[in-house]
């Protein structure tokens, strides 16, 4: 453990906190494109934050202290998350303190503080989005958690940056058991990121909305990191995908060179998912909120057939 | 024999003897809610606090020691023996109670029913007894204090027995518990294999043939599991423990549940000698479904205490599901996942122990505080009652599965051994086994959503009835119980590492071997180190503190800090009230919604005329109809059968008694 390490490290995550509204713009920038409408500018979700960040908060009056401590908590949980999964470089001192497992348990720590500030304020609303969010997140984080098993089965270990480094050194083959959970992933990421068809991140009608619902109350600073959390947690979800199924080009060394390929690489990865993720929210139909666990559930048995292909063949 | 006072036997003997004399001295002056309330608890709770210690110095020591006393009927002797994994069950006992006693110290301030002194005394008669429980070396000590345990917490399950409904409940509790205490009595009749001898040392030197060996297991496993509340056994228990006083409630869940535990892992692991594998699929498939099924049934749930007694039933099946677990590895020979399995099965319930107290004694508070059980009549007492509702938050979080805290700690050890699963060299098991992980994970998700529930419509909100508006915070004393029991979840979760080297001692006594060592640092938990997974609560912990107070620095440095207060935004139509929140049946709507087939639902709807609408819903369980109920019925026939036998005429009970001499004689001789 050195200071390069570190410094790999603070890298990471600041490479996180600076690209993820960049990511989400992306994908809106792609989905405009898609559906024939004129593309707002990549950087708009950045103007968005910056405006909301000079605003003043305006708190309903029934808030309590949860309100406004969950904001904090559920940014601080999305970016010590962004520590936690190898983005650019495998050999990170922090990741150690928590493996794939407990990264979920982050995610879903931030889910429980959101819901709860949801419901604090005791509008119909924020109680209709909490016990939504909660719907989709007890579904969704068994899905993910199955798909971290069959990944952790080949690989012998639940720590990620090992994942990512095993996996990245062998050839690339089409693994019968990853391409399950691939697909259960996905489904898990549009789902846990309120995208289509799940949830809609482009409505305000508040009767079929699920993320919005629970961000309603919240204003300016409060919701900028809120938002903000939200971008980091489409990151995170995209780079546990491209750390666990296409990991190559992950720098395993500290080499300079080796490093600047692995950014240009993530980048790639990245621009590509993006565009795929808008493809997907254009080419499908948002779900009534009582499919959604149908949705789930297939994700869940996707992934569970993963696990039975992978302890059936062995691959 | 040895009687040397600073042996840590004796002293917990001691121990629990002093208990009993707290209890009795709660007769000397029964009504005075002063001297028991004030003066008795406290010592009780001191008395506990000297058992966790006891029981701890007893670990970090291990000896085996043994005690013999020469007291109960003649060549009877009660043989006593502390070992390891009495010891870690002693503390598992010792360290709650002292929270859970320093909060009824300020509970009970009315009476419940009972007099305050005896309840003193059947709430301390009922910690002895488990103490006993815990330390007993052969049968008749064992089941002696285990009726000691069912029959007093009866008492003090039906301690407001003028409600027909506790009655029942009590009734229905102390019927499970005697058929369960019948089904290990037989198990130690088989266990003893032909000696009568019924110490434990004579059952381990036993040679069982293998189809009894299964017999008794299955005994022992219908037994605790009924002590447990292991579905299908479990119908007594969300009746039993809310209808208790608070603290006796987070006694039954959080501690006296452990007890079972603890008699499954003396029976299986030590009495039976090297469990064989199959036999681990029976406890570890009943508690996959009794996990899923309890946490099922506690998402619709309305009554909070009724909410809380199915997620012990989820808790106990998580607990049994690691047992079989455990027995599979080590049947077959795989020791080191068996440990490490094993260590997190006490773990967890060590965890159980102290967070569902802490959510039993949160309820506790809110029920003085409001008068109100039911959630639908509850919301928005963060603002009244702060010290309750941050304390309670943490057992919320905690049980929920969710790190850094204590109840992740362990679940996450438990998915880790589930990772060994398909290195059992049995084929077809060692592909159904991770599906295990599976289920586990998903009724912790589901935990969860039932905890965020359980939080948010008692604490957050508006209050939905006006009367909330008067609700105090917990007293003083009841905000010493509540914290003790958050900082034990909180140290729990944060030093893995010293919890699990402490329980390696049980695992080495079992002749599970201890898990690998590893050079990790003390605050990093690797516990198996070729897997490489690893896990630091505390680093965790900082990490996101530290980045939270950066943020809310930088945010308020950068920017500014200027907040105003509106109405909550009503979409432009107006007259929002706390009758528009979810209600708590409102919140589990999607749970009944999804898991329909296992409800046994009768719903209620209002007409479009009607003039006084009225909405209920009534949620069954479905293997209460399918198996109780007709059980129920045939045992009355039954007995009304024999009820033919009872002719109430003194010549006839004389005629039965005369038949049964002649019947005995001519079979004497």
């Amino acid at each position: 453990m050195n200071a390069l390490d570190w410094i790999v490290q603070l890298m990471g995550i600041a490479l996180a906190l600076a690209a993820a509204p960049a990511l989400v713009g992306w994908v809106n920038q792609c989905r405009a494109w898609l559906q024939n409408k004129s593309a707002p500018g990549i950087l708009l979700p950045y103007r968005g934050i910056r405006k909301l960040f000079s605003k003043d908060a305006v708190i309903a009056e029934n808030a309590s202290q949860l309100f406004r401590l969950a904001p904090y908590v559920v940014f601080g949980t999305m970016l010590t998350a962004a520590a936690v999964i190898p983005s650019i470089a495998t050999q990170l001192p922090f990741t150690r303190a928590a493996d794939a497992i407990a990264l979920i348990g982050l995610l879903a720590t931030a889910r429980v503080f959101a819901s709860l500030a949801a419901m604090d304020v005791g509008t119909a609303f924020g109680t209709l989005g909490a016990r939504r969010e909660m719907m989709i997140g007890f579904l969704a984080e068994p899905a993910l958690l199955v798909v971290i098993f069959v990944v952790s089965l080949t690989c012998a270990t639940t720590a990620l940056p090992i994942i990512a480094e095993r996996l990245s050194a062998q050839a690339f083959s089409l693994n019968p058991s990853l391409a399950f959970t691939a697909v259960a992933f996905t489904m898990v990421l549009l789902a846990e990121n309120a995208r289509i068809p799940v949830d809609n991140p482009a409505t305000h009608l508040e009767l079929t909305m699920i993320h919005e619902a629970l961000l309603l109350e919240y204003s300016a600073r409060h919701l900028a990191l809120m938002e903000w959390a939200a971008a980091l947690k489409l990151f995170n979800y995209a780079c546990i995908g491209i750390a666990v199924f296409i990991p190559w080009g992950i720098a395993t060394s500290h080499a300079p060179s080796g490093l600047a390929a692995s950014v240009v690489w993530l980048a790639a990865k990245l621009i590509a998912a993006g565009a795929g993720l808008a493809l997907i929210e254009t080419l499908s139909a948002k779900l009534r909120v009582f499919r959604a666990p149908e949705f789930l559930a297939t994700a869940f048995l996707f992934a569970v057939l993963g696990l039975l292909v992978r302890l059936l063949l062995g691959a | 024999v040895n009687y040397s006072f600073n042996s840590p036997l004796t002293l917990c003997l001691l121990l629990l003897a002093a208990w009993c004399m707290v209890g009795l001295a709660g007769l000397a002056r029964p009504l005075s809610i002063a001297f028991v309330g004030r003066t008795l608890f406290p010592v009780g709770a001191v008395i506990g606090a000297a058992l966790a210690l006891v029981a701890a110095a007893s670990l970090a020591h291990p000896s085996s020691e043994r005690l013999i006393l020469p007291i109960g009927l003649p060549d009877l002797p009660v043989h006593l023996r502390l070992d390891s994994l009495s010891s870690v069950f002693l503390i598992l006992l010792g360290a709650p109670s002292v929270g859970i006693s320093i909060f009824a110290a300020g509970y009970f301030r009315r009476g419940e029913g009972t007099a305050p002194g005896l309840l003193c005394l059947q709430y301390h008669v009922f910690l002895a007894s488990m103490g006993f429980v815990l330390l007993a070396d052969d049968a008749y000590a064992f089941m002696l204090a285990w009726e000691t345990m069912a029959l007093s917490s009866y008492f003090l399950v039906t301690a407001q027995h003028r409600i027909p409904e506790i009655r029942q409940a009590g009734f229905l509790y102390l019927l499970m518990a005697h058929l369960g205490a019948i089904a290990i009595l037989l198990s130690f009749g088989i266990l003893q294999g032909g000696t009568w001898h019924f110490t434990f040392d004579a059952m381990r030197a036993a040679h069982l043939a293998p189809d009894w060996a299964a017999v008794a297991f299955c005994l022992a496993l219908i037994g605790f599991g009924a002590k447990a509340g292991l579905v299908p056994l479990h119908v007594w228990l969300p009746d039993a423990h809310p209808a208790a006083p608070s603290p006796v409630s987070a006694l039954m869940s959080g501690v006296m549940l452990k007890t079972a535990l603890y008699g499954m892992i003396r029976v299986s692991f030590d009495l039976l000698g090297e469990p064989v594998w199959w036999w681990g699929l029976l406890p570890l498939s009943l508690g996959l479904f009794s996990a899923l099924y309890g946490v099922v049934f506690a998402a619709p749930q309305t009554d909070m205490k009724r909410l809380l007694a199915y997620s012990s039933v989820e808790n106990v099946g998580i607990l049994f599901t690691g047992l079989g677990l455990a027995m599979v590895f080590a049947g077959v020979g795989m020791h080191a996942p068996a440990a490490l399995t094993l260590i997190a099965v006490i773990y967890h319930a060590v965890n159980h122990a102290f967070m569902k107290s802490l959510l039993f004694l949160g309820t506790g508070a809110v029920l003085h505080a409001t008068g109100e059980r039911n959630l639908g009549h509850l919301g928005g007492l963060i603002h009244r009652m702060p010290w309750v509702a941050w304390l309670t938050l943490i057992g919320a979080l905690a049980i929920a599965g969710l790190p850094p805290l204590n109840g992740f700690v362990s679940e996450w050890l438990l998915l880790q051994s589930f990772l060994f699963a398909h290195e059992v060299p049995r084929p077809f098991i060692n592909m159904l086994l991770p599906l295990g992980a599976a289920l586990l994970a998903l009724a912790a998700a589901l935990a969860g959503y039932v905890m965020v529930k359980f939080f948010g419509v008692i604490f957050l909100g508006q209050p939905r009835e006006r009367a909330l508006q008067d609700a105090r915070d917990a007293g003083l004393v009841e905000r010493l119980g509540l914290a003790w029991l958050a900082l034990g979840c909180v140290l729990l979760g944060f030093f893995p590492t010293t919890i699990i080297s402490a329980l390696s001692a049980v695992t080495q006594q079992l002749r599970l071997g201890r898990l690998p060592s590893s050079d990790a640092p003390w605050w990093l938990l690797v516990p198996i180190p070729e897997r490489q997974s690893s896990y630091a609560p505390l680093v965790f912990f900082a990490a996101i503190a530290v980045v939270v107070v950066l943020v809310f620095v930088s945010v308020r440095l950068v920017y500014h800090q200027r907040v105003r207060r509106a109405a909550a935004w009503d979409c432009g139509f107006g007259g929002l009230n706390s009758r528009m929140q979810d209600t708590a049946e409102g919140f589990g709507q999607p749970i009944r919604h999804l898991f329909q087939p296992l409800f046994a639902i009768v719903r209620e709807l209002p007409g479009p005329f009607d003039t006084s609408p009225r909405y209920r819903l009534e949620i069954g369980d479905r293997l209460w109809i399918a198996l109780y109920l007709p059980l129920g019925t045939l045992v009355r026939r039954v007995a009304d059968k024999v009820a033919w036998l009872q002719q109430g005429r003194i010549a006839t009970y004389l005629l039965y008694s005369f038949v049964t001499l002649v019947v005995l004689l001519a079979l004497m001789l």
